[in-house]
């Protein structure tokens, strides 16, 4: 009997295996958020000597979930003169392309079970890295379309800034991770970990990973670069008009925005899952690589504490007139040293 | 090939999990709208004229300069990837042309193609 159903699934088995990882990395995506938030909150309450929240649950931990129930209860006004249908639509491509964009990264190295290699990964192309940087610049249509269809002049120039800011930083980022494409030879991010189980590249591009890493928070919209939701300025930036879940939508977006971004410059420059101390099996390289994601993440949270919000014409100015340049000095370098 | 068929698995599960959000919001949330909620928010003012249309021309400009360098990036990828085996051909190619591309650079520069005021 358990034979027959095991002979009947057997041409289907890689299918099952990819449709249950893809669910796992989405859920886990979508439950990390919440969890994402009540870290930010705890750690911005004591770097500002304050306790954060505390109440509900034990330290607090019952605070974002409460949020998330109440968010999902909430009235969702869309304001007469919008355009309903690009205005569902912007959330949807924002929380999409985060989520979608995280398909090929691999959490750890693959492991055997019921004899079966398993990749812990959804897809493990040789345009990896490419394919991020495509679905992840796709974002921005969620943004500027969230902009455009609310009709609303906060959120028109919050989407603006947003696309603008994007376009200046995304070249930064791509010709920051030319360099170490240039070292290892792949697009695949598999082999950038594997060509890293010496040293990890940190060590051997510090400019490459400092260029890098800033233009990932500019990317990712996160304080110091978090023009697009000024505050003080814009309200809310491109979201002023979205109440309830697709306001929080935006927020998971954001979220897990950068829970790729972390997990990209570990990949790129941390080493990935190799641990380096410990004996390396797949157990030990996926706690390596969640406790390195885990201390960009909480870096994230430290930047947005410390640095104040930077003015909008130094942040192109800094984008087109400083890191450009530099990350095009480093490539010519990398390459140079790599033939010569 | 199959590798990007996981691709498009993890395409639908991403399209399910937008479609439940946005469903859960539409069916669990009231429904009360009144005229002051519906007009779009200007911090208490009543809008006077709609948002769309206009927009300062520089974010245009910045947009033909990023196609202008994004092209460049594309160009670079392949490269990168196959310059062990272009080896100082590649280099050198690779200097002129950036190199072309630093005298566009320096010209948007000089004609203030990156000042934001």
């Amino acid at each position: 009997m358990i034979d027959d159903i095991v002979h009947f699934f057997e041409p289907y088995i890689y299918l099952i295996v990819g449709g249950v990882k893809a669910i796992i990395i989405a859920v886990a995506l979508t439950a990390v958020v919440p969890g994402l938030v009540w870290l930010e909150r705890r750690l911005m309450g004591r770097f500002q000597v304050r306790l954060g929240p505390n109440r509900v649950g034990p330290f607090g931990l019952g605070q974002p979930i409460s949020d998330s129930i109440k968010l999902l209860f909430k009235e969702s006004i869309i304001q007469s003169s919008a355009d309903k249908f690009l205005f569902h639509l912007a959330p949807a491509i924002v929380v999409f392309t985060a989520i979608l964009s995280f398909a090929v990264i691999p959490i750890t190295q693959p492991f055997e079970i019921f004899g079966q290699t398993i990749g812990p990964w959804i897809a493990n192309i040789d345009s990896g890295i490419l394919f991020i940087f495509a679905i992840s610049g796709m974002g921005i249509y969620g943004k500027v379309i969230a902009g455009l269809s609310s009709n609303s002049k906060y959120s028109l120039m919050g989407g603006l800034r947003s696309s603008a800011q994007m376009i200046s930083y995304e070249l930064t980022l791509g010709i920051a991770a030319l360099s170490i494409i240039v070292m290892t030879g792949s697009l695949n991010l598999v082999d950038m970990v594997k060509s890293q189980e010496a040293v990890p590249f940190i060590l051997v591009q510090p400019l490459a990973f400092l260029l890098f890493f800033i233009a990932g928070v500019a990317e990712t919209n996160r304080a110091p670069f978090d023009l697009p939701e000024a505050e003080q300025e814009l309200v809310a930036g491109f979201h002023t008009e979205y109440t309830g879940m697709k306001f929080a939508m935006f927020f998971m977006g954001e979220y897990i925005n950068m829970v790729t971004m972390s997990s990209l410059v570990t990949l790129l420059f941390l080493g990935g899952w190799n641990t380096y101390i410990l004996p390396q099996n797949a157990l030990t390289g996926f706690l390596a690589f969640a406790f390195k994601v885990l201390f960009l993440l909480c870096f994230f949270i430290w930047l947005r504490s410390t640095f104040p919000r930077i003015r909008y014409d130094r942040l192109m100015t800094f984008g087109w007139k400083f890191l450009l340049p530099i990350a095009i000095f480093n490539l010519l370098l990398t390459s140079a040293l790599k033939v010569l | 090939m199959s590798e990007y068929f996981f691709i498009s698995l993890a395409a639908i599960v991403a399209i399910g999990v937008v479609a439940v959000l946005l469903l859960l919001s539409t069916i669990l949330g009231p429904r009360n709208p009144n005229r002051a909620k519906l007009t779009p928010y200007e911090c208490g003012i009543i809008p006077q004229e709609e948002a769309k249309g206009r927009y300062p021309v520089r974010f245009a400009t910045l947009a033909m300069l990023f196609i202008i360098f994004d092209i460049e990036v594309v160009f670079m990828y392949p490269w990168a990837v196959s310059l062990g085996e272009l080896k100082l051909f590649g280099l050198l190619e690779m200097v002129v042309f950036i190199a072309i591309l630093g005298i566009a650079y320096i010209y948007i520069w000089g004609r203030g193609g990156l000042e934001w005021d």
